[in-house]
């Protein structure tokens, strides 16, 4: 079944007469007879949790939001910056309208002021798009003053990034919003509270795919929401599938298939010739698993992930086959968070570069095998000392790649069969 | 005060979205690598006049972000994704080849002035590597082959403009 991706079903549903025929704002229509609590109670009702990788309850989110602060506020994090991550770019592209009615929805019950949506700086085209559809929703009462007569009024605008991967961390993303440099804070206060939010004030950061979902659980109810999916993990979610697989794309499947349906059933296999090696479930910050057959039939979900040593995060899922040097794909993504740590703490920003220094000496074919269990120190070092998720992320691509592909590491190191071919 | 004079509506737009003039830093700089082609002194003092801060503050926004090109580039400012989705597609080598087929190194620019090449962070297309942005606009599912004769379009459309 198709919540977010629609366009499948419904063709051109991007455009405003295509999304109204389709029960278009209708979601926000109902919010609004409502009072501002009972469209959170009925988010909370939904199971719904952030799309974005954290996975926390969206309407427990809400709540936290005090309804005394007078001004208060909604962003959006359109920051889609994480290697395997290319679901929010289809979602703004194909059905711009729902995620514009979700953020209504979600400033609607934290009674906020203005929504603002910020956008990776190379969605720029797409931002021109989103632009023109936001106009429509003020041309048609549905954002500006006095929404749908409920005396309510609400600004919508879009705003964009520059390149900078820790932008889509949620407070280096209001810093950014605030013509800050993009780095972490300091929590508490959380962004919620007072003093933690854009410009000081209570502010919601919500993920793109999240508050697509919103308009469903709006029109449908929030039990019914709860129904999708599994216990624990509720409605659908797009899986972004990439690497290794003869079908690379998109694919919005009910919370509970599992990777041998998404890189089987819809992936198509493995490429001819070769056999699936291992699989980044949440994109190149999570932890990578072999591909087993434990693996492949664990449902693709927040409770199940745990229990094969990964998480579902994001659903960004790589797949590498057995042509794949895992060192190799240890070195690549840590040149990545080399790049994109901001400087702010040091065990990330230091820790990244000599990360990066030793990968680069193993791959030469100059190091002791010693220096494997070095890096694996380092990056067991930088976990959990720092101020944002980059620190931890960074440190998960060493980890969990020794942890279960050593073989790949020794083979570079002196002695190693391929320490004479170097890089 | 070229910018503000240029592109004032563009500017009060985006001004009027903030209720502090600071948070217009971002817009307001694009619109300088628009103008000029980078982030040049003249337009990052131009930027500080219009938000009212020092002008090493919008330097130091500048420097942060990569998309603010801290010198000029060429014509078409080519940004191949090699992060490693897209290098299991063949984004490394594609990147090497194109370097090679224009001549250029890793930031480099042609001779003609035209092309720029670098290597990018994640673009958020890895399904469909090799991909590359060029000026805002991505390209996708590429080769050798489409990148040729895509060079081949853009050069004819220079040589078309001038003449």
């Amino acid at each position: 079944m198709h919540i977010i991706f629609r366009e499948k079903d419904i063709p051109n549903i991007h455009e405003f007469d295509v999304y109204m025929k389709n029960d278009g704002y209708a979601g926000l229509k109902k919010a609004v007879s409502q009072k501002p609590a009972e469209v959170v109670d009925e988010v909370k009702a939904s199971g719904l949790r952030g799309r974005g990788g954290a996975g926390f309850p969206t309407g427990v989110k809400w709540s936290f939001i005090p309804q005394n602060e007078p001004v208060k506020y909604v962003a959006v994090n359109a920051d889609e910056s994480e290697p395997g991550t290319f679901k929010d770019r289809q979602i703004m592209e194909n059905n711009p309208h729902q995620l514009i009615e979700g953020a209504l929805i979600c400033a609607y019950a934290i009674q906020a002021k203005a929504v603002y949506i910020y956008l990776r700086g190379e969605f720029w085209e797409l931002a021109q798009e989103l632009d023109k559809h936001i106009d429509e929703a003020y041309e048609n009462g549905f954002a500006g003053k006095n929404i749908l007569d409920s005396g309510w009024d609400c600004d919508v605008y879009t705003h964009l990034g520059a390149g900078a991967y820790i932008c889509g961390e949620e407070s280096a993303l209001l810093n950014s919003l605030e013509g800050k440099l993009g780095q972490p804070r300091v929590r508490p206060p959380f962004p919620a509270q007072k003093g933690g939010g854009l410009y000081s004030e209570p502010t919601v950061v919500n993920n793109v795919e999240t508050l697509a979902n919103v308009p469903w659980i709006m029109r449908e109810g929030g039990d019914a929401f709860k129904k999708i999916g599994t216990e624990q993990s509720a409605g659908t979610k797009v899986f972004c599938l990439s690497g290794h697989v003869k079908n690379q794309g998109n694919y919005e499947l009910e919370f509970g298939a599992t990777f041998r349906e998404l890189l089987y059933d819809h992936g198509g296999g493995p490429l001819d010739g070769h056999e699936f090696k291992a699989v980044l479930p949440s994109g190149a910050s999570g932890p990578i698993v072999p591909l087993t057959d434990e693996v492949l039939d664990t449902p693709m979900t927040y409770e199940d992930t745990p229990k094969i040593d990964t998480i579902i995060g994001s659903a960004s899922v790589i797949v590498m086959d057995d042509s794949t040097d895992i060192m190799w794909v240890a070195s690549k993504v840590t040149k990545f968070f080399k790049h994109e740590s901001c400087g702010k703490c040091t065990p990330c920003r230091e820790g990244t570069y000599w990360l990066d220094k030793v990968l680069d000496r193993i791959m030469s074919g100059e190091a002791e095998e010693s220096d494997i269990d070095l890096i694996d120190n380092v990056a067991k070092n930088m976990q959990g000392t720092t101020l944002c998720a980059l620190g931890d992320f960074a440190a998960n691509p060493i980890i969990y790649t020794i942890k279960h592909f050593p073989e790949d590491f020794k083979k570079h190191v002196k002695g190693g069969e391929l320490a004479a071919a170097g890089d | 005060m070229a910018l503000a004079e240029k592109y004032a509506d563009r500017i009060e737009k985006h001004l009027a979205k903030y209720p502090d003039k600071r948070s217009a830093v971002m817009p307001l700089l694009h619109i300088v690598q628009e103008e000029y082609g980078w982030v040049s002194p003249e337009g990052i003092r131009e930027v500080a006049d219009i938000i009212e801060i020092d002008a090493t503050q919008v330097k130091s926004i500048a420097g942060f972000y990569t998309m603010y090109s801290e010198k000029p580039k060429g014509k078409f400012w080519l940004q191949v994704c090699t992060d490693m989705p897209c290098a299991l597609n063949g984004a490394d080598e594609f990147h090497k080849e194109l370097k090679a087929y224009l001549e250029v190194e890793e930031g480099g620019t042609s001779e003609d002035g035209m092309f720029t090449v670098e290597h990018v962070m994640c673009l958020a297309a890895c399904d469909k590597a090799p991909m590359l942005q060029c000026n805002f606009h991505y390209y996708e599912k590429l080769d050798m082959d489409k990148m040729k004769a895509l060079i081949e379009q853009w050069r004819n459309e220079v040589n078309d403009a001038v003449s």
